[in-house]
């Protein structure tokens, strides 16, 4: 199984700002010293040896992460997704320029919830809009084909939910439930977020993908601790809301419905968890500030590991890929 | 996880040994509950000596930060003192060095509190 994140900043979507990317430039040009450069490749390669803040960016887009059980080619194939946050838009472009327009797919996606980060890329979405592709959008909210009617529809968006070409159904799943979807064992589990989110266990030969975004853990009851401890336990991948520090997500932050790095640390330490991805970013953090968040959390989990086997940190950007 | 009490003045030292994490928070929560109730504009001060703490995860944490949240509203004064060098990385990476705060040792953390609060 792979992930592969189309989108991983929480709540809105940001962009570099001139400046920052100027201030990238200029920061490369430092470590070029001087350098000569015969073509792109050769600056390309060079570019890749710089540090990822100076040459990279962890990206703006909201929620979208693909699951892929086996390589897609030109013919008919089965995507997975987790949420349509506006990653979705090159996911889609994505599909369509290795398929075109005329190959039918089938799109599987799993929804957290129906906050407006998590769905505003579905009227982007292109291949809801052609007939012949399938899309299988599975929720436990009993509002899902509701809400994404409404955002279609005026004076919020100028083509409505009716004029989109492909075949849509709407699949209602209950939480703690075992679903097979699409080749892949599916458990949803209720998360503390305002209105409720899920997340997703999905196990596919004996690997196991987690997506818990959108999740806030009060903290306050070994009980609930637990449940999250089962639910990630021996994940091969755990995608976690990260949004807040501690103190934030437990003070000035409580009950905005997000978690912080050292709880997801602390849960997959206990899960006996390979790899945390750190996911939904506080969309005010620049790159090196979530840059810093992600080397804190590895000395956070190098701290406390104890005896255990290692825990992988990382912080998701868009473009990311990790195999399992 | 042991919690030990000293009164110096004004000012009660509490001092947890061992670890706190979220198997005996609630315990840890409600051994510091009549000192944090006491913490006000006229009761003592609160100094939580770390210097015994091997370690202290987010629901540890929380309870500080409650108590923090109750008492410093009310008047009263908390802070930490004398954290081991890894208790001392977790309150900087939770960002918790910046909700109250902590001092290199507990002769600091007394002197500071024996002033009067600015």
């Amino acid at each position: 199984m792979r992930a592969r994140f189309w989108g991983t900043r929480g709540s809105l979507p940001v962009a570099l700002t001139a400046v920052q990317v100027r201030h990238k430039v200029a920061q490369s040009l430092l470590l070029a010293e001087g350098r000569r450069f015969k073509d792109q490749a050769e600056a390309e390669a060079f570019a890749a040896t710089l540090p990822f803040t100076t040459a990279q960016t962890f990206g703006g887009s909201t929620s979208c992460v693909e699951l892929e059980l086996q390589a897609p080619g030109k013919e008919p194939h089965e995507y997975i997704l987790c949420d349509l946050g506006s990653g979705v838009r090159a996911f889609g472009n994505s599909v369509l320029a290795r398929h075109g327009p005329k190959t039918p797919n089938v799109f599987h996606i799993f929804m957290s919830h129906l906050h407006w980060d998590h769905i505003m890329g579905f009227p982007f979405f292109t291949p809801a809009y052609i007939p012949g592709n399938k899309l299988r959008i599975y929720g436990c909210h009993a509002d899902m084909e509701a809400a994404f009617r409404r955002q279609q529809a005026p004076p919020s968006f100028p083509v409505d939910f009716d004029y989109l070409g492909a075949d849509i159904e709407f699949v209602r799943l209950e939480p703690g439930h075992r679903y097979d979807i699409a080749g892949l064992r599916v458990t949803p589990k209720l998360q503390l977020h305002a209105g409720d989110s899920y997340g997703y266990r999905f196990e596919h030969r004996g690997q196991v993908l987690v997506y818990s975004t959108d999740s806030e853990h009060k903290l306050d009851s070994a009980e609930e601790t637990e449940s999250f401890v089962r639910f990630f336990f021996g994940a091969d991948l755990v995608i976690f809301d990260a949004m807040y520090s501690l103190a934030d997500a437990v003070s000035v932050k409580e009950d905005w419905g997000h978690s912080s790095n050292m709880v997801g640390v602390e849960l997959c330490q206990l899960a006996g968890v390979r790899h945390l991805v750190l996911f939904h970013h506080e969309p005010v953090f620049n790159d090196v500030k979530i840059a810093g968040i992600e080397a804190e959390t590895r000395r956070l989990e190098a701290l406390t590991r104890q005896d255990a086997p290692k825990l992988s940190i990382s912080a998701a950007y868009d473009g990311l890929e990790i195999d399992l | 996880m042991e919690l030990n009490a000293r009164r110096s003045n004004n000012i009660v030292v509490l001092a947890p040994g061992g670890r706190i994490d979220h198997l005996n928070a609630e315990a840890f929560s409600k051994a510091v509950a009549p000192y944090v109730e006491a913490c006000n504009k006229t009761g003592p001060c609160l100094l939580f000596d770390l210097s015994g703490l091997e370690y202290i995860s987010s629901a540890g944490l929380r309870v500080l930060m409650l108590a923090s949240k109750r008492a410093v509203p009310a008047g009263g004064r908390i802070g930490v003192a004398a954290p081991t060098p890894m208790v001392r990385e977790i309150l900087e990476i939770s960002r918790f060095d910046l909700v109250f705060p902590v001092f290199d040792n507990v002769n600091v953390g007394l002197t500071a509190f024996s002033a009067p609060a600015k």
